[in-house]
């Protein structure tokens, strides 16, 4: 049985996350150390606002290396929502030029809205280009459909880590996968049916 | 493109109650704050917005047949509405400190609207936007149309003239870091004679940011203007979702065949 470590690093959406847990009836730790770690099967790391924010409050919170230990060593499924998607990346630029956790090799910058004519932030429900199959969207009916709310992208530097994009003027990078790593741009726990759907599917790997 | 134009109930609570509001002034009793909100999950709404416009710090329902507890606080509220939401939730009503807005996000908000406190104090933008991210603020203006047919905007819902014109406010709050405006039509709230269009394109005109068009929704043909003719990215509306049964599936299946880029309608989570 899965057991999920929800990451508790101050993340706005970390009560959402849990509650979309608790609907699936999913077993949930909420990981505040590095104390607890070794007892969830899955890792989970929330994330909504900056880049730069939510490295320092991992660094502050000395979950860096424990992280490195458990995902890249320890190979648990990791599902990174949001800024913990972006957080992957080697590097972000909001506000500030920001190390990431380095796991998926890419940069995190803004969204070229104005050279589209967009507005800013890209925020509502988009459709999916799957580009290739994941076990995350197992059992969806139709193209699968997400809540999105953000301004910065992941720019991966390898293409083959890309799972699903959408478009915003731009291809915006939704879905990446490299081994036991998944990150989503969208949030599924505000993503109604989809999204539960995409949750119970990383709970039972 | 493909992003979807967004339509959203409002949910009013005032003292604990869900209401339904005219003009600002006169209010209906509709029901409890979370069954309200499940059925909306139910129906699919693309986000949910939640004002608590209570006046006193009372939110006992004074109901003790329902098979639920009397709620006392907004946040327990709030708690219990958020377990049930598997939308956006954004909230507001009352939020005056940066202890507000993280107690809100907290007990389950995934944005909040400021309005009167960002008018007294508008640095409280910058301030909220920075710790928060941009996309957590959603700056709520409330406009009233005078007889010279320009607009000012009102602040302490709808009561306190500002002086200040809704296209300029936008602008400046977009500045300060606002990731989305809430436009209220003060005079057309309740009214069901459809948004004050003019008043969305001007707003929509003056920022880059997304525009929630809100008040005096009467028919779902008024979603499909605000739109097209209001240019606004999301459609906000409270009394004609409480009013209808299947109200957003019927909403979302009008849009859908005019051709507006909207979530297919589907019923059931």
């Amino acid at each position: 049985m899965a057991r999920i470590g929800l990451i508790d690093y101050g993340a706005g959406n970390f009560s959402s996350v849990r509650n979309a847990l608790d609907y699936l009836r999913l077993e949930v730790i909420e990981l505040r150390n590095r104390a607890h770690f070794e007892t969830a099967t899955h890792l989970i790391l929330p994330g909504v606002g900056a880049f730069a924010s939510a490295m320092r409050r991992l660094e502050q919170l000395n979950l860096v290396d424990e992280l490195k230990e458990q995902v890249l060593v320890r190979k648990k499924p990791f599902l990174g929502i949001c800024v913990g998607m972006q957080v992957l990346a080697s590097l972000g630029r909001e506000f500030k030029e920001t190390l990431g956790l380095g796991f998926i090799e890419g940069t995190v910058d803004k969204i070229d809205g104005e050279g589209h004519g967009l507005r800013l932030p890209h925020v509502g429900w988009n459709e999916l280009n799957l580009i290739r199959s994941s076990p995350l969207f197992a059992r969806m009916n139709g193209v699968p459909t997400f809540y999105f709310v953000h301004s910065y992208h992941l720019l991966p530097k390898e293409r083959s880590v890309i799972v699903a994009t959408c478009e915003y003027g731009t291809e915006v990078v939704s879905v990446v996968e490299k081994d036991n790593i998944y990150g989503v741009q969208f949030h599924p726990e505000k993503s109604q049916h989809d999204g539960l759907q995409l949750l119970k599917n990383f709970a039972v790997m | 493109m493909t992003l979807k134009s967004r339509i959203i109930p409002v949910v009013l609570l005032r003292n604990g109650v869900v209401v339904q509001s005219k003009g600002f002034k006169r209010y209906q009793r509709l029901g409890n704050p979370t069954t309200i909100v499940r059925r909306l999950s139910n129906w699919l709404a693309d986000e949910l917005i939640y004002l608590d416009i209570s006046s006193q710090q009372i939110y006992d329902l004074g109901r003790d047949d329902l098979n639920f507890p009397n709620r006392r606080s907004i946040l327990e509220i709030l708690q219990d509405v958020a377990k049930h939401c598997f939308m956006p939730l954004t909230f507001g009503g009352g939020i005056r400190t940066f202890d507000d807005v993280l107690a809100r996000t907290r007990a389950g908000a995934d944005k909040v609207v400021v309005n009167t406190q960002a008018l007294n104090v508008p640095s409280f933008v910058d301030v909220c936007a920075k710790e928060f991210g941009s996309q957590c603020i959603v700056v709520s203006i409330d406009a009233l149309r005078g007889a010279n047919g320009s607009w000012e905007v009102y602040a302490q819902g709808g009561k306190v003239p500002t002086g200040r014109h809704p296209a300029e406010w936008a602008a400046e709050v977009e500045s300060r870091g606002a990731g989305e405006i809430l436009l209220n039509s003060i005079d057309r709230d309740g009214s069901g004679k459809g948004y004050d269009i003019a008043l969305n394109r001007a707003v929509v005109g003056a920022v880059k940011i997304p525009v929630i068009a809100c008040g005096g929704v009467g028919e779902w043909a008024h979603l499909a203007q605000g739109i097209i003719e209001g240019g606004a990215s999301a459609v906000a509306a409270a009394n004609i979702f409480h009013y209808t049964e299947n109200s957003v599936y019927e909403a979302k299946k009008y849009l859908c065949e005019r051709g507006l880029n909207v979530r297919k309608p589907t019923l059931g989570i």
